[in-house]
């Protein structure tokens, strides 16, 4: 099967008022396949939000793609004209960032922008538009979505502008849908309801998903695989199920001894403190050789210190960055 | 012992419009009672739009009560007027969720956690600096940002002073609003470290907000379930969130994502 998307060595980098260039994404490399779910675990500072504007070159003014190639359908985005890529987003991929308040127009009711989006990239007359755009939310909203349609968004719960934002992500019938940190915000009821509008979406349609969040949790029973990214680089990518349960990179393991125990009552007394991963996130401005996980790891070597290293194969489809695998 | 605070039957309702002609009321609290005993945690949770923000404001003396009463320390919080009122505010002091909307981003972290003592009207300009750089200390921030704008800071470090500015002025109760929410997961459990030895170092009760049931099985001595402005069950923290009696209990923890169980097995406890 040929893959959806194919990035190699997507290198992204931001510049300084004062000039100083920070790398932001350094060799991050994963393909996709048609109907894949892809789940991008990371914290703040991980990249992670710049990888998904990346893809489609949504940097701001000083971002840039330093080197490195995304082929979507065959076609290298990152040289695609101006013209191909309008095209190409809303249209053969979907994006779904945060903060569904701030993605939405204030005064305009949610039927004209899912609407506004059709008419964006079809040629569609007014009652064709009208029926799409009927038929659309009523995907995401089983029940009235004539009301909704003419609601404003502030009229609407967290849940349900999330669901506008689906609405507006799949109105072409795109293979690719990029979310970032989809469900942030939304109570854990809620929470389920946009997952399984997801899982639906993936059966009905086909679509792919990269499926951006800091919650482990929330990939547990959606992701296929999960790509953890820590200081722009690609520590880990494996089965979902496997990465979860036997996380092979220092960071992922610690990062998952983070999570406060599982809800059942086992009798055990009350841990009066969670593990912790000792440090901050780093600093990506400063300049530095080795592991950029190495300052943090309980598990670190000489070789460490002075290089970084590159992904090595440590299981069926699981591959992983670190020298506790090398050779 | 007397409890550190106790709410009794408080309902908090807003006018609504329900056509052009009626005004209906809409009860965002409902003949809400609970106590927390001093230098407990208790978890309040629910879903969205449940009424636990409006009950923290309502604590909080932000928000005034439609009906029932509060007590802090014995003392009818709902009777007293308003000058006696704000003598009684520096004991209760909120968490926000977001640090970036809670906190001037202009402002530096020693301008923040100063804040409450020149509101209050307390202490030198000497006195202050030392004791603004004291609370930072308490909360791990390296005093080398104190200087920094607060807009430079990340999540962690944010959350963090916002959590020093309600130390200032020596709170008995601290009401965290959906306080870890909006942090990294390993971040979270930092903030939630400190949270436990502040607890015990200062000797502080905690109103915990969260739709979070794990943190809240983690951190809290008691629960209180929300649903629609009502308290629905409570209860010591572990037995609630193993065996829940009420719908609403069952239905978000069936909710909760966990790593190993796809949400769709029938939750087991």
């Amino acid at each position: 099967m040929k893959p959806l998307l194919e990035v190699e060595s997507l290198h992204v980098s931001y510049s300084a008022r004062t000039g100083e260039v920070c790398p932001a994404l350094a060799g991050v490399n994963f393909s996709l396949n048609p109907g894949e779910i892809l789940g991008v675990l990371g914290e703040s500072g991980s990249g992670k939000s710049t990888l998904a504007s990346s893809l489609l070159r949504l940097l701001p003014a000083n971002g840039k793609v330093e080197k490195g190639s995304v082929h979507f359908e065959g076609k290298n985005l990152l040289e695609a004209s101006a013209h191909d890529l309008r095209k190409i987003r809303g249209g053969r991929v979907g994006l779904i960032f945060q903060e569904p308040t701030s993605s939405l127009h204030p005064t305009l009711q949610v039927g004209r922008q899912v609407s506004d989006v059709l008419a964006a990239h079809e040629n569609l007359d007014r009652l064709a538009l009208q029926q799409k755009t009927s038929n659309l939310l009523a995907s995401v909203f089983p029940a009235d979505a004539d009301r909704i349609s003419r609601s404003y968004p502030h009229e609407l719960s967290g849940g349900q502008r999330q669901r506008v934002l689906i609405a507006q992500a799949t109105a072409c019938s795109p293979s690719l849908i990029i979310a970032d940190e989809p469900t942030a915000s939304l109570d854990p009821t809620t929470q389920q309801e946009i997952v399984q509008l997801f899982r639906a979406l993936r059966q009905n349609l086909g679509l792919a998903m990269i499926l951006i969040t800091h919650n482990p949790a929330l990939l547990a029973g959606l992701a296929d695989r999960i790509l953890v990214l820590y200081a722009g680089r690609v520590a880990e990518i494996g089965p979902t199920s496997r990465v979860l349960s036997s996380p092979q990179h220092p960071y992922t393991a610690a990062l998952l001894r983070c999570l406060p125990s599982h809800l059942a009552d086992d009798g055990a007394p009350r841990k009066p403190r969670l593990n912790i991963i000792p440090g901050d996130a780093p600093d990506l401005s400063l300049q530095g050789t080795g592991c950029r996980f190495e300052p943090r790891c309980t598990e670190r070597m000489e070789v460490c210190i002075l290089n970084e290293p590159a992904p090595v194969v440590s299981g069926e489809l699981h591959e992983v960055s670190c020298f506790k695998f090398a050779g | 012992m007397q409890p550190l605070l106790k709410v009794e039957n408080l309902g908090k309702q807003y006018p609504a419009r329900k056509s052009a002609r009626a005004i209906d009321n809409f009860a965002a609290l409902d003949a809400v009672s609970f106590s927390i005993a001093p230098q407990t945690t208790l978890a309040l949770v629910g879903e969205s739009g449940s009424g636990k923000s409006t009950l923290a404001l309502c604590i909080a003396c932000l928000e005034t009560p439609t009906s029932g009463k509060i007590f802090f320390e014995g003392i009818d919080v709902t009777a007293l007027d308003q000058n006696r009122q704000l003598l009684l505010r520096p004991q209760i002091q909120l968490v926000f969720q977001d640090p970036a909307s809670s906190l001037n981003p202009r402002w530096t972290a020693l301008d923040i956690v100063s804040e409450p003592f020149l509101v209050q009207r307390r202490f030198s300009k000497p006195d202050r600096a030392v004791r603004a750089l004291q609370l930072l200390d308490r909360v791990a921030l390296p005093r080398k940002l104190a200087g920094r704008p607060v807009g430079e800071l990340s999540g962690g470090q944010k959350q963090r002073l916002a959590i020093a500015r309600a130390l200032a002025l020596e709170p008995k109760l601290i009401i965290l609003d959906e306080a870890l929410s909006a942090l990294d997961c390993s971040v979270q459990a930092q903030i939630a470290n400190l949270l436990v030895e502040l607890q015990s170092s200062l000797g502080l009760t905690y109103l915990f907000i969260t739709h979070d049931l794990a943190m809240a099985a983690h951190l809290a001595d008691h629960v209180a379930v929300i649903q629609r402005g009502r308290i629905v069950e409570s209860g010591p923290a572990r037995k609630i969130l193993s065996s829940p009696t009420h719908d609403a209990t069952r239905s978000l923890l069936a909710a909760t994502p966990r790593l190993f169980e796809s949400p769709r097995e029938p939750v087991s406890f």
